[in-house]
């Protein structure tokens, strides 16, 4: 029996979000579920419901029927006190819920007899990325900072040489270079300004670097990792140290966009009041932890303000305020978990507890509180584990250009008194004519390894065959025989050796004319 | 002519051969290097021909023999095609070692030859016959059986004869003591019979040689016989006292020697290993013990979104390996790189040492489809650029692109040199399925988290991201 999603309009108010959108629904129903869609849920993303209805959803006109009719809600915003009263028990909702924060939420939840799976929950472990909606809300968060600043801000980002003059560029300061940070480095940078970040984590560094901006670091020796890859709270003397860093950077930047939290704890407050008042007057901060009390002293959350001319921004709802590009992700987001919870494509769910991702997502399980999940295995290897992982690089890279390594002094030893010993041997045993021709053989041997270590490795292929081509020089081996002048009185077996002259002769000419040709045909084809 | 002045132009000859290989160090002297390959062979040839060894009773007869040689190596050269060019280079090694051969016999019943000679003398001359004939013989018989496999005409596993270390060894032992009775043997007629019963041994012991090698181990073969026909053209310079061959084949000799050692290197292996045979099994072989099996997922990913990929890359590194050329993929990736880079996409290819069957093949096929040099680049170029790169494209690559072979010390090409195609932001690998490659080893890079498989044919799966770019 395939169960039916239900996607009820968000009612918190400036919400404008949808849990679900065309594309997705289309998905959805592959996987053999039934979609209905709440009238106008999509309207502030900017999806109409003749949109859904055309992707095979069924709009619904009635909200109450909507929540009483479907076996599995998807939302975006945690249900509201009358909503948790709509939901059918034995349902499935799945939502934002903050579990931590919201304790009777929670209890009524599951006095309902539902199963909540909480996406704020999943667990930041390497499969669930895909699913991760917080990931994916934070990106969006940190883009629309960046739009918010510039909208607020009195000048272009990028620095410009005009005809009117010189115009500096933009500085930006991002103080946390989480997903969100890093989303807002991206997209300043992508502007043109200058971007600067910070973060306890040493770490990501290079993620930064990596997306455009310069990693401003704390000169005080502090580990600033928690576990599952957030920060954690820092000591006193590494917050004094902080702070000043933060205050030179104040008196420096336009921007400052602050995206410090630590799970479950309120908001750091980085940015005081005197280090605002330092700026230069037009300067924006954009205080990403508004909701959770804010990273500086001044904000006023859900609002813009202005203080000793520095307008602060503190919505909390950025990723609302980019509903149709927030809305498809999180879409998304619901997919993979639906394709996580439907193995079988069959329209069924399974809330596999044993599976590490669903246990970690799901809150409360057929009425009975599961949260918090047992602790999240580590996201990485402990720092520890470098030293020890360093692979067999021993033989690397040698062959190119310029011979081996030097070899061992005992090798080189050995190889030569090898040598020593041959050429003492032949030295006492051959005759001098002998000898002039062995001169000559390793002499080309030595000539032959110089000019073959310089051949270019591209080249290889044309080596081979011109060698092959030059080494029909055997073919004078074959000429002399065919008529020498012979000393009268020797008697020679003429035939036989002309034929195995003439027969060398084919072969070596065989070689000489393809050797040469094959290879100019490819050396041909080389071009810029 | 007369004898100095041949010797002269036998100096030229090997001096002109010498700028010819030394041509070949970039791609911008090689053609004028084979100019000089050509010149110094016209000289030798001409010299010996109007030199003092050189009856005109003869001149019908050479001409006659050159102009077949010529016409069906002409025909060869301009018909193959260059994903069978090591089939040819091992075909052409036969011929030098048949040739070899050949000349040695003639020169053993040649009397004039060794008319004047006596004592140590003749002792060494017979040897140097003996020597250069086993060495042809090798050479010949070990590049047919090379031939058959690389044209899949003999199959390419191994063939592990029981105690086949110990036949080799008898066989040689055998040759030493045919050796011995080859230098008493008082005239050519009594010496004839040591002489066939050796050829005969050295024949078989080229084929059992080659056949107990594996195919991804062609690539050593196929240079390790390029190292021997050099030695048979030295060894026949040395019976004939004629330096201009022995130079020759020294530098032909020392050349394959070079290209056996670094293919050795790229593939971490030791010569001898390579040559006692029975590693490379042409897939056959199951994963190792022992060797952890790579946990994760396996993203795949379709072809346009491929495209996608590849448009918004800035950087973009493709690495292409044998199965690309089988599936003729070349040409579609030269379209697609064209497109990409008049996008201002910066597409290079890497190409790992032993990338084709023979050294530098690769190359020459990236070339026949237009390529153009300058962006083809060894892996010890590039590899270090990886983690700027975007998206790293492997198609038709296995084993080259394994990060065990760093990680896992277990694993059976540990420490083999690898592209690490894993340090880009995005890597692609384009396969027909899950299966593994010559190494018979499971890739974990295929379950990294930054990796997409492409799955189906290479040439069909490159068509259809070539239409999405283009729309």
């Amino acid at each position: 029996m395939p169960l039916t999603i239900g996607v009820p309009r968000e009612i918190a108010p400036g919400e404008k979000r949808v849990a679900t959108v065309p594309e997705v629904v289309e998905k959805l129903i592959k996987l053999g579920f039934a979609v209905r869609v709440e009238t106008g849920a999509g309207d502030a993303a900017n999806v109409a419901d003749d949109v859904f209805r055309a992707a095979g959803a069924e709009v619904v006109d009635n909200a109450a029927e909507l929540w009483s009719s479907s076996d599995i809600i998807f939302k975006v915003r945690g249900p509201s006190a009358e909503e948790v009263k709509l939901l059918r028990p034995g349902s499935t909702l799945v939502s934002f819920i903050w579990p931590a924060q919201n304790p009777e939420l929670l209890q009524q939840l599951a006095a309902r007899q539902v199963t909540v799976l909480a996406m704020d929950s999943v667990p930041r472990i390497s499969r669930a990325q895909k699913l991760d909606a917080l990931s994916s809300m934070a990106n969006i968060a940190g883009y629309r900072a960046v739009i918010e600043a510039a909208h607020h801000f009195g000048r272009f980002f990028t620095g410009q040489i005009t005809a009117a003059g010189k115009v500096p560029p933009a500085k930006v300061f991002v103080i946390g270079a989480g997903v969100a940070g890093l989303a807002a480095i991206g997209a300043a940078s992508g502007l043109g300004a200058i971007v600067r970040a910070n973060d306890t984590r040493p770490e990501v560094g290079d993620q930064v670097k990596s997306m455009g901006g310069e990693f401003v670091t704390v000169d005080y020796q502090e580990e600033g990792s928690g576990v599952g890859g957030y920060a954690k709270v820092m000591s006193d003397g590494f917050q004094k140290a902080q702070r000043e860093v933060f205050a030179k950077q104040a008196k420096e930047v336009d921007i400052i966009i602050t995206t410090a939290l630590i799970p479950g704890k309120p908001a750091p407050r980085l940015i005081t009041s005197e280090m605002v008042q330092s700026m230069k007057p037009g300067s924006v901060i954009v205080d990403m932890a508004a909701e959770q009390g804010g990273n500086c002293e001044l904000t006023e959350p859900g609002t813009v303000t202005v203080k000793h001319g520095v307008t602060i921004i503190g919505y909390a709802d950025l990723p609302s305020r980019l509903a149709k590009q927030s809305s498809t992700l999180y879409a998304t987001n619901l997919l993979r978990l639906t394709e996580e919870l439907c193995k079988n494509k069959d329209g069924t769910i399974n809330v596999n507890m044993d599976d590490e991702v669903i246990r970690g997502t799901t809150v409360i399980k057929d009425g009975t509180i599961t949260w918090p999940p047992p602790a999240p295995k580590l996201s990485a290897a402990p720092p520890a584990a470098p030293a020890a992982a360093k692979p067999p690089v021993a033989a690397k890279s040698h062959g190119h250009g310029k011979g081996g390594s030097p070899m061992s002094g005992t090798a080189l030893a050995i190889i030569f008194a090898v040598a020593a010993v041959v050429f003492w041997f032949i030295g006492a045993s051959a005759p001098a004519a002998f000898l002039g021709h062995f001169t000559v053989f390793v002499l080309a041997c030595f000539v032959g390894y110089m000019v073959v270590w310089n051949v270019t490795p591209a080249l290889h292929t044309p080596l081979m065959s011109v060698t092959n081509a030059i080494s029909s020089i055997i073919a004078i081996g074959a000429l002399v025989q065919i008529a020498p002048p012979v000393d009268p009185g020797l008697s020679r077996p003429d035939d036989w050796i002309r034929w195995l002259a003439i027969g060398g002769i084919v072969l070596a000419t065989i070689n000489m004319f393809g050797g040469f040709a094959v290879t100019q045909r490819m050396l041909a084809m080389f071009r810029k | 002519m007369s004898e100095s002045l041949a010797t002269v132009s036998y100096l030229g000859a090997t001096i002109l051969f010498i700028l010819c290989l030394g041509g070949l160090s970039n791609q911008e002297t090689a053609r004028r290097g084979n100019l000089y390959g050509v010149i110094g062979m016209t000289i030798a040839v001409l010299a010996t021909v109007l030199g003092p060894h050189v009856g005109s009773a003869g001149y019908a007869w050479l001409i006659g023999a050159m102009v077949v040689g010529a016409s069906i190596g002409l025909y060869a050269a301009r018909t193959v095609q260059m994903t069978q060019m090591p089939e040819l280079v091992a075909l052409m090694h036969s011929m030098v070692g048949l040739a070899a051969m050949l000349v040695g016999f003639a020169n053993y019943i040649d009397p004039v030859a060794s008319a004047h000679m006596s004592g140590a003398e003749k002792a060494i001359h017979e040897v140097e016959i003996y020597v250069g004939i086993l060495i042809g013989a090798v050479t010949f018989s070990g590049s047919v059986i090379a031939f058959g496999k690389l044209s899949g005409k003999i199959s390419g596993n191994p063939l592990l004869l029981p105690a086949r270390h110990w036949i080799n060894l008898a066989g040689l032992l055998v040759v030493i003591y045919f050796g011995r009775e080859f230098l008493r043997a008082g005239s050519v007629g009594e010496g004839m019979t040591p002489l066939i019963v050796m050829t005969v041994i050295a024949l078989l012991f080229g084929i059992h040689m080659v056949m107990a090698i594996g195919g991804a181990d062609m690539p050593v073969v196929v240079s390790m016989l390029n190292s021997y026909s050099g030695w048979a053209a030295a060894a026949t310079g040395f019976m004939l006292s004629n330096d201009l061959l022995i130079v020759t084949g020294a530098l032909v000799g020392s050349s394959g020697a070079i290209l056996s050692y670094i293919m050795c290197a790229a593939m971490n292996r030791h010569f001898i290993s390579v040559i006692a045979g029975g590693f490379g099994t042409g897939g056959g072989t199951p994963a190792a013990a022992g060797a952890a099996q790579p946990a994760g997922e396996v993203v795949a990913i379709s072809a346009p979104d491929t495209a996608e990929l590849l448009r918004e890359a800035k950087n973009v590194i493709i690495v292409p390996g044998y199965g690309m050329a089988v599936a003729q993929a070349q040409h579609t990736v030269y379209e697609i790189t064209r497109l990409l880079r008049e996008k201002g996409v910066n597409v290079r290819f890497g190409i790992h040492p032993v990338a084709g069957r023979m050294p530098g093949h690769m190359n020459v096929l990236l070339a026949e489809a237009k390529v153009p040099y300058d962006i083809v680049q060894e892996m010890d170029e590039l590899n270090d650029d990886f983690p700027q790169t975007d998206v790293a494209m492997v198609i038709g690559a296995n084993d080259i692109v394994n990060p065990g072979a760093q990680d896992d010390p277990t694993s059976p090409i540990a420490g083999m040199p690898v592209l690490e195609v894993w340090k880009a932001k995005t890597s692609i690998v384009m396969k027909r399925s899950m299966a593994s490659g010559y190494a018979g080893v499971d890739n974990p890079l295929f379950y990294k988290e930054n990796n997409r498989m492409l799955f189906g044919d290479a040439k069909k799966m490159l068509d259809e991201v070539l239409v999405a770019l283009k729309a």
